[in-house]
């Protein structure tokens, strides 16, 4: 940019910009930085700085079987409603995403408003659900509740793909012979892939990350893995909890790292 | 003979999760409307909302939450607009970095995040030790159980959700209007004032409403965080359901709650109207 006539005007501006960037950038980072640092500690107290540094709370972790059991209830759960929020979401895409029709745009709020309404509200109203039909809360409900909450990322990202996909290509397809299944598989499916890619992740993460939805719908034997950590926390604060986190965070990158190599994580979510 | 439409999928496509959500949604949330509506001595009435808007202390909570949110909006706006400007004006490698800063948290579990900030306010925390170190303070402060605590990690925990958004919006805009802008004489201030924040309005009032709903049901944080001097509305909900088997109260208390966040929601979106109207003037 050219130079400014007004030295003071920029100056200000500029200077306050970056500060509170800045500032901004520390505050999102700072966090998982400390809970890494944290879970190499020797000591048994959270103190940051830690006295000294080891992996002893890493080999607790081996441990902890009650952790081992919830991660596992975790990801079944998250699998499954994963798998459904694909399968029932990217269907829902396609009807919804290039239809100029007002029944499309009302359906695809309905599908997309999970996102907005309190889930809390929502957890408890599954439970009474559930409850007035008789069916005691198990795996199964657990995963109809996540999916209910995960489907809007499916939805959402899978719609933006469509949206972005040239009509001249399935125009094409189809005048030169092609059947409407076999566009879809050659053409439309391939080029609509990473933004089902992304927005199954986005579900994967929401469902394992969820405890609005579990904190109503799990019980003794369905433990989830967050609702564990956040029970452990309030007890005592246990370093364990930092080391596992650590495993999390770690995880979490390599995640992000392998989705932006496949499909491109950060440009479809800014 | 008009050719068939290759382009479109049929809407019965929507029908299985259209279904899904008749039955598992929708149905559920009617449940919740019914149970409130049973009064404490059987019989269908209003009874549980006038208990609820009738008691000072349950109307205190309802308002202290979404005060709360609206705190919590006004901190991720603040320090998430410049971070988005910043990373949209450099591109390259310094856009990456942040948007990568700004995704690890956003997908990295909310209880670990919350469990960080204990870490940072709390007696031994970062902060106390750094401030007594420095010979600034004599005991710790307190921080943790404090609403200011609360405020940025609630803050830290649902900034992406303002960024994300605010960093498409800003994206849109051709850079050639801020030199227009500064060609004509104006400066910084009142480019970003009269280009800039209009034209990304509609990023920051999805951001906004995002982030408001986030923090007003971010019962994880609020309840480690905030512990239990300070009682928001999903940890009153939970109290009520879970604890006291109350559940047409909670019923109410919930549908109460979502009418609350409902009407918030709006507001934001015709406020974002409004002031597009003044942008264009």
């Amino acid at each position: 940019m050219s130079r400014s006539p007004f030295p003071l005007d920029r100056l200000s501006f500029e200077g306050l910009l970056h500060l509170l960037a800045a500032l901004a950038l520390v505050l999102l980072l700072a966090p998982t930085v400390i809970v890494l640092v944290v879970s190499f500690t020797d000591g048994l107290s959270l103190r940051f700085p830690p006295p000294g540094y080891s992996l002893r709370w890493y080999g607790e972790l081996m441990e902890a079987w009650q952790l081992h059991y919830a991660l596992k209830n975790s990801l079944t759960v998250a699998v499954l409603a994963t798998a459904l929020a694909i399968g029932l979401g990217v269907l829902a895409a396609l009807a919804v995403a290039r239809s100029p029709r007002l029944s499309a745009r009302l359906l695809d709020s309905l599908f997309l408003s999970p996102l907005i309404l309190p889930a809390l509200a929502f957890g408890l109203s599954s439970l009474m659900f559930f409850s007035l039909l008789g069916w005691p809360v198990s795996v199964a409900t657990l995963v109809v509740g996540h999916t209910v909450v995960c489907v809007p990322y499916v939805v959402r990202n899978t719609v933006a793909a469509l949206t972005q996909l040239q009509p001249a290509l399935l125009e094409g397809s189809a005048s030169l012979g092609a059947s409407r299944l076999y566009t879809f598989r050659r053409i439309t499916l391939p080029l609509i892939r990473p933004g089902i890619l992304s927005g199954g992740f986005l579900a994967f993460m929401a469902s394992f990350d969820n405890i609005p939805v579990s904190l109503f719908l799990r019980d003794a034997a369905t433990d989830m893995l967050p609702i564990r950590m956040w029970q452990d926390l309030e007890g005592r604060l246990d370093v364990t909890i930092a080391a596992l986190s650590g495993i999390l965070i770690v995880a979490t990158i390599g995640g992000i790292a392998v989705m932006e190599r496949l499909t491109g994580l950060s440009r479809r979510l800014v | 003979m008009a050719l068939p439409d290759v382009t479109t999928y049929p809407l019965r496509l929507a029908s299985p999760l259209a279904l899904f959500f008749g039955a598992f949604f929708a149905a559920p949330l009617v449940a919740l409307l019914a149970l409130s509506l049973r009064g404490a001595e059987g019989g269908f009435g209003l009874s549980q909302y006038a208990a609820f808007l009738s008691d000072g202390f349950s109307l205190g909570v309802l308002l202290g939450t979404l005060w709360l949110g609206l705190k919590v909006t006004a901190a991720c706006l603040v320090l998430g607009l410049p971070l988005a400007l910043v990373a949209t004006r450099a591109g390259g490698w310094v856009r990456g970095l942040i948007i990568l800063a700004v995704l690890t948290p956003l997908l990295t579990s909310v209880v670990i995040r919350t469990f960080a900030w204990i870490v940072i306010l709390g007696r031994q925390g970062v902060i106390n030790s750094l401030l007594s170190s420095l010979g600034l303070i004599g005991t710790p402060l307190r921080m943790l159980y404090a609403e200011g605590g609360l405020v940025a990690a609630l803050a830290q925990v649902q900034m992406p959700l303002m960024v994300l958004p605010l960093m498409t919006a800003l994206s849109r805009i051709d850079p050639s209007l801020w030199d227009a802008s500064e060609a004509l004489g104006a400066g910084r201030w009142r480019t970003f004032f009269r280009v800039t924040l209009p034209l990304c309005l509609p990023g920051l009032i999805a951001g906004a409403v995002l982030t408001f709903a986030a923090a007003i049901s971010g019962f994880i944080t609020q309840s480690l965080i905030g512990g239990g001097q300070m009682l928001f509305m999903p940890g009153y909900i939970y109290q009520q359901a879970i604890a006291l088997q109350n559940w047409p109260f909670a019923a109410a208390m919930s549908v109460i709650f979502l009418v609350a966040v409902l009407a918030v929601v709006l507001a934001f979106n015709a406020l974002g109207r409004l002031a597009r109207g003044y942008a264009q003037t």
